[in-house]
């Protein structure tokens, strides 16, 4: 019986979530550990989560949440030599963390792909913009390169960038930071990946650019069909493009669900901080906002039982039979919803609607 | 400079009955007609051909007491702004009017005493202090440039100062690198608080630090101003954040203030179209919003490039209400609504400055194509209210002090550019 | 890009005048500033049988009487145009390029050098191409099994070969194998244009010592370069697009890597032509670094500033081909 399975009959104890059966990606337990001369790095620790076709699911946390290190552990391009990686991606019915590294590179690109957050620093800056989307196509095509110029320039044309006849052949750095990313994005499209991540696509963008980059990244996924992974620090991105939500903090998913009952019925005291700690522009300006107490842990030194309990207000409330060091499991919260937290259910949702909601 | 005898304790200043809100203060700090140009060099004999126009002519005031946001996107001058304000650039040209003083063209040595009263707070906390330095150095270093002796040594008012900012005073003897993002951050602002100052300029404060850090600066700088009556002038990109922070916020865009009003004002009924396209970008966080993202208008392209702005209205290459004056004519930033200064021919939520100018350029009709057509009606319907209601009254005056259009149109020495909004510009 | 050109051309050789200012400076006019008469400067071209009449009248045609900048223009003169000289009654002509005539032997200094440049450039040459191969793919592969076996041996014998001095690998090397076990009975310079085959056997050895010494620096420099470029962004995005590790590294990660080398090779290649003093030595080789060895030795100011004056052109002109190459190699140079 494999651990899917066996998680499918809710045998797999870190994570009480069930497999989605139509799941395009699904990831189990998903744990990289990395060997360092300080000690073990646990950047991600019991991560699972699923995306269907044509679905976005948003991975937020913040620095050192372990949000980017899942995603680059599901395109295989953690491996260093001190990584160690365990748990399961199956990515249309096929495993991938014990796969064959070069099976995994074959999809790469062409099955998976992904787009990073600083466009300058991710394309070579020796080649045109060109010359890389056509790399990028004929490792999977088997085509000449003036067939994959076309398609190159096609691509270019697809994500707005004018005249891209000419454009194919400047160099990164003659773009600017919008037209770097649609350059990029062109560049991890070219080849009609079924699954697209997108590392922070827009944070080093001003927020017109990224009004723009969104609106072009839902396009495309409505034409292709996709399944796309949104990692983030940003709500407000998450809220605007997400079906479903992973919150994760500390190398831990706690809190997972659909994207609306995330933001409005939140389950577990992380989130309540982040929407706390964001001024928003759809609300009055209240005076002060709610920020959360200390910094995150080390990776090291990953703090007991909950990760978050020396930050958390609510950490020193009585519960049954639970000391601090015991470290909660995602329980079902809602139709889908899941948290990790030991207050109950009843406790939580009285915190939320008495305590915090009124206060964002 | 009034020579103060000793340096008073922060929490003894005279500012301190000063609050958020409260700000109908003098000006602490006037510019008027503010550029900077930065030379371009090319070519066999490095002649200069050109120049990137990074600041191109800005007129404001801060009050005493309180906060002056500044927004806009990346190249729009905003960082040079505060550069300038600071006097760690020398302007092109204009005037900078510290508590009267004019202090635009000032030296290193004439500035010297100024630098006790203007401080700076800048973005990274990981680059802008010595790694070498212990915090107790870095927070001094203040005290020693200009020679004062604070009441009670050195030692004990920077671990005062530490307490301030929230962190523990006896990490007095601890390096930056042994701190986090935030409390490296706190030590910045430890370090622009020692003097005493009158004006904090930040540049960036917050962006470089993680959401929930975020939130703990931002309420510290509240704190502090509230408790030693400091004015801040906040620059920043996030809109969401300068909103909460500010009591007025100037937007930029190309070198030029296009708007400049009350917070309220300005969030509630933004007047420039450019204002309006940048709030709208603010993704929301609140997914039921989703199915209401009509509401926002996404502009085409990039900015223009700063060598060569636009003519007229340097928004015009990328609005969608541009008309043949904003292409020929420079809107003047002028006060239509009380507290709500604007540069432009066709503002939102107020009544036509140029009516008479209808035809759309070709450029603004594609522009519109991105903008929803809710949003246009709605735009239309305001603007026919206000300018109902302005018709209504006989009396002028109850437009403020809101002027007509100029009558004789100013011919900008620029020449007009190509309508081509989608030239790119090449990063420096 | 042709304005890139031309004023990097301009400014070598605007750095080469001010060379040749320095260097006339430092050996004409510093000695003068310390006391040395004109009279004590004319006494050295004479040699052992001076008499007053012949050192005034060589101070005169010389012209050491004159003021500093006028020789310096005669100087200057010469290298361009030519000069007469006259030691005795008969007056001689030095034809441009003028380097002057050694004091010592009274011989034209630049048909020295032409004789001597063409092995110091095939010393360097030879070993240049060993010691970027060698040095290149020793540095790629340790950085890319960083902290295996093959990375500390390599990087081991990387820094015994950057501490062990030339003259030791050279003497052991023909202790070894010219003595010894005689694989070269004999390692006298053989021009290229008359027997390639012998001009690059007889050079393997001194190649070898020098290219030990610099494949050692380069490997260093190639792992530090490779390592750090590895950990780039835009490699992941290599990595990201499904590439074979083999072309994210050589296409991706070498090309950036080996662009801050190319600059260093120049630079050191340049300096080297003038400067395997200790190579030429050891092995006998007749090239311009011992010349100038030798020069100095007996104070031959015109050899010296010869010498001088090549090896500073080889460093200008070598730099110069870096920038040209940098900005083939790197488009954002172009245009910044």
């Amino acid at each position: 019986m494999s651990k899917l399975e066996k998680a499918a009959l809710g045998e797999v104890a870190t994570d009480a979530a069930p497999p989605d059966a139509d799941a395009f990606l699904s990831v189990r337990d998903l744990r990289i550990h990395f060997d360092t001369d300080d000690g073990l790095v646990k950047s991600v620790d019991g991560v699972s989560f699923d995306v269907r076709r044509g679905k976005t699911l948003g991975i937020v946390g913040e620095s050192g949440s372990g949000k980017s290190v899942t995603s680059l552990g599901v395109m295989g391009l953690h491996r260093s030599a001190n990584a160690k990686v365990t748990g399961e991606v199956w990515l249309d019915g096929q495993e991938l963390i014990a796969a064959d590294p070069d099976d995994v590179r074959r999809l790469r690109g062409r099955k998976m792909a992904m787009i990073f957050q600083d466009p300058l620093s991710s394309m070579h800056p020796y080649y045109t913009v060109g010359a890389q989307i056509v790399e990028a196509y004929r490792v999977h095509h088997d085509v000449s390169k003036k067939v994959a110029r076309t398609r190159a320039i096609e691509m270019l044309d697809r994500v707005g960038i004018p005249e891209p006849n000419q454009r194919v052949d400047s160099y990164p750095h003659e773009f600017s930071g919008g037209m770097r990313q649609r350059a990029m994005i062109a560049m991890a499209l070219v080849n009609n990946p079924e699954l697209l991540i997108a590392d922070e696509p827009t944070t080093a963008l001003d927020v017109t650019v990224q009004a723009q980059i969104l609106d072009l990244i839902r396009d495309l996924q409505k034409e292709f069909g996709s399944a796309v992974i949104m990692i983030t620090h940003d709500l407000g991105v998450v809220a605007e493009i997400a079906d479903d939500l992973l919150v994760m903090y500390a190398g831990r998913p706690v809190e997972r669900g659909p994207a609306e009952s995330v933001f409005a019925e939140p389950r577990h005291p992380y989130t309540w901080g982040l929407l706390g700690s964001m001024p928003r522009l759809d609300r009055e300006d209240t005076d002060r906002l709610i920020p959360i107490q200390g910094s995150p842990p080390s990776l090291i030194n990953v703090p007991e039982g909950c990760p978050f309990n020396p930050r958390c207000p609510y950490a020193d409330i009585p519960k049954d039979n639970v000391t601090r060091t015991v470290r909660p499991e995602l329980t079902e919260v809602g139709s889908r919803h899941w948290a990790a937290c030991h207050m109950t259910q009843e406790q939580r949702e009285r915190i939320w609607t008495e305590e915090i909601a009124p206060k964002l | 400079m009034s020579d103060e005898k000793e340096v008073s304790l922060p929490a003894q200043s005279d500012g301190a009955t000063l609050t958020k809100g409260t700000g109908a203060g003098e000006p602490l700090l006037k510019v008027t007609g503010l550029q900077k140009h930065f030379p371009i060099r090319k070519g066999l004999l490095q002649r200069q051909t050109g120049a990137v126009r990074a600041v191109d002519g800005l007129d404001f005031e801060v009050r005493k007491g309180e906060t002056l946001g500044v927004v806009g996107e990346s190249g729009c001058g905003k960082s040079t702004m505060g550069r300038l304000i600071t006097r760690l650039l020398e302007p092109t040209g204009g005037k900078v009017e510290f508590e009267g003083q004019d202090i635009t063209h000032l030296g290193v040595g004439g500035m010297r005493p100024l630098r006790r009263d203007v401080q700076m707070i800048f973005q990274d906390p990981y680059s802008s202090l010595n790694p070498r330095h212990t915090i107790g150095t870095i927070v001094s270093a203040p005290f020693k440039l200009q020679g004062v002796e604070p009441e009670g040594g050195v030692k004990k008012e920077v671990q005062r100062l530490l307490s301030v900012v929230g962190l523990n005073p006896e990490h007095y003897n601890r390096y930056p690198h042994e701190f986090s993002g935030g409390q490296r951050q706190r030590i910045g602002i430890a370090r622009a608080l020692a003097l005493n100052p009158k004006l904090v300029v930040a540049d960036e404060p917050v962006s470089a630090l993680d959401v929930s850090i975020q939130a703990q600066v931002v309420n510290l700088l509240d704190d502090l101003q509230s408790e030693l009556g400091l004015t801040y002038v906040i620059i920043a990109h996030d809109l969401s954040v300068v909103r909460h922070v500010s009591d007025r916020i100037a937007v930029m865009y190309l070198g030029k203030i296009v708007e400049l009003a009350d917070r309220d004002s300005l969030y509630k009924a933004p007047m420039h179209p450019y204002t309006k396209a940048l709030m709208s970008a603010v993704p929301i966080p609140d997914p039921k919003r989703k199915a209401a993202k009509s509401e926002r208008i996404l502009l085409r392209g990039d900015v223009p490039s700063p060598i060569s702005p636009p003519s007229g209205c340097r928004f015009h290459t990328r609005c969608w209400k541009a008309t043949e004056i904003c292409k020929t004519t420079e809107p003047p930033l002028l006060e239509l609504k009380p507290g709500q200064q604007v540069a432009c021919h066709h503002p939102e939520n107020f009544e036509d400055q140029a009516p008479q100018d209808t035809v759309l350029l070709s450029v603004a009709k594609e522009a519109a194509t991105l903008v929803a057509d809710e949003v246009l009606a709605e735009s239309a319907a305001t603007s026919a209210a206000v300018a109902a209601e302005v018709g209504e009254s006989a009396d002028p005056g109850a437009r403020g002090t809101a002027r007509p259009a100029p009558t004789d149109p100013q011919p900008t020495d620029e020449p007009t550019e190509p309508e081509d909004d989608r030239q790119e510009s090449t990063d420096k | 890009m042709a304005a890139y050109i031309i004023r990097r051309v301009f400014g070598a050789l605007v750095l080469l005048l001010v060379v040749s200012a320095v260097t006339f400076g430092i050996f004409f006019l510093v000695p003068r500033l310390g006391g040395q008469t004109a009279t004590q400067l004319a006494t050295q071209y004479v040699g052992k049988d001076a008499n007053p009449e012949s050192i005034a009248a060589i101070k005169k045609n010389l012209g050491f009487d004159q003021p500093i900048y006028i020789q310096y223009w005669d100087y200057l003169k010469g290298l361009f145009v030519g000069a007469d000289y006259k030691f005795g009654p008969d007056a001689t002509h030095c034809s441009a390029p003028c380097f002057g005539y050694s004091f010592k032997s009274h011989i034209e200094v630049w048909p020295q050098l032409t004789q001597r440049i063409p092995v110091s450039f095939s010393l360097a040459v030879g070993a240049a191409v060993i010691w970027v191969i060698f040095g290149v793919t020793i540095g790629v592969i340790s950085a890319l099994r960083k902290g295996k076996p093959v990375d500390r041996i390599s990087m081991f014998i990387a820094l015994a070969g950057v501490s062990l001095p030339i003259f030791f690998t050279g003497q052991i090397l023909s202790g070894l194998f010219v003595y010894q076990w005689p694989v070269w009975d004999s390692t006298d310079y053989v021009p290229f244009t008359q027997n390639p085959a012998d001009w690059a056997w007889h050079l393997l050895l001194p190649w070898i010592s020098l290219a030990f010494l610099f494949s050692a620096l380069y490997a260093r420099l190639t792992r530090a370069g490779m390592l750090e470029t590895m950990g780039e962004d835009y490699i992941r995005t290599a990595r990201a697009k499904g590439l074979k590790e083999s072309v994210v590294v050589s296409k991706h990660g070498l090309r950036a890597a080996l662009t801050p080398i190319v600059t260093i090779f120049g630079m050191d290649f340049g300096t080297l032509v003038g400067t395997a003093v200790l190579t030429e030595t050891v092995f006998s080789l007749q090239g311009i670094g011992a010349y100038s060895i030798q020069a100095i030795r007996d104070n031959d100011l015109p050899i010296v500033m010869g010498v001088t004056l090549v090896a500073a052109f080889f460093i200008v002109f070598c730099n110069l081909i870096v920038d040209l190459v940098y900005a083939a190699i790197d488009p954002r140079v172009r245009y910044s």
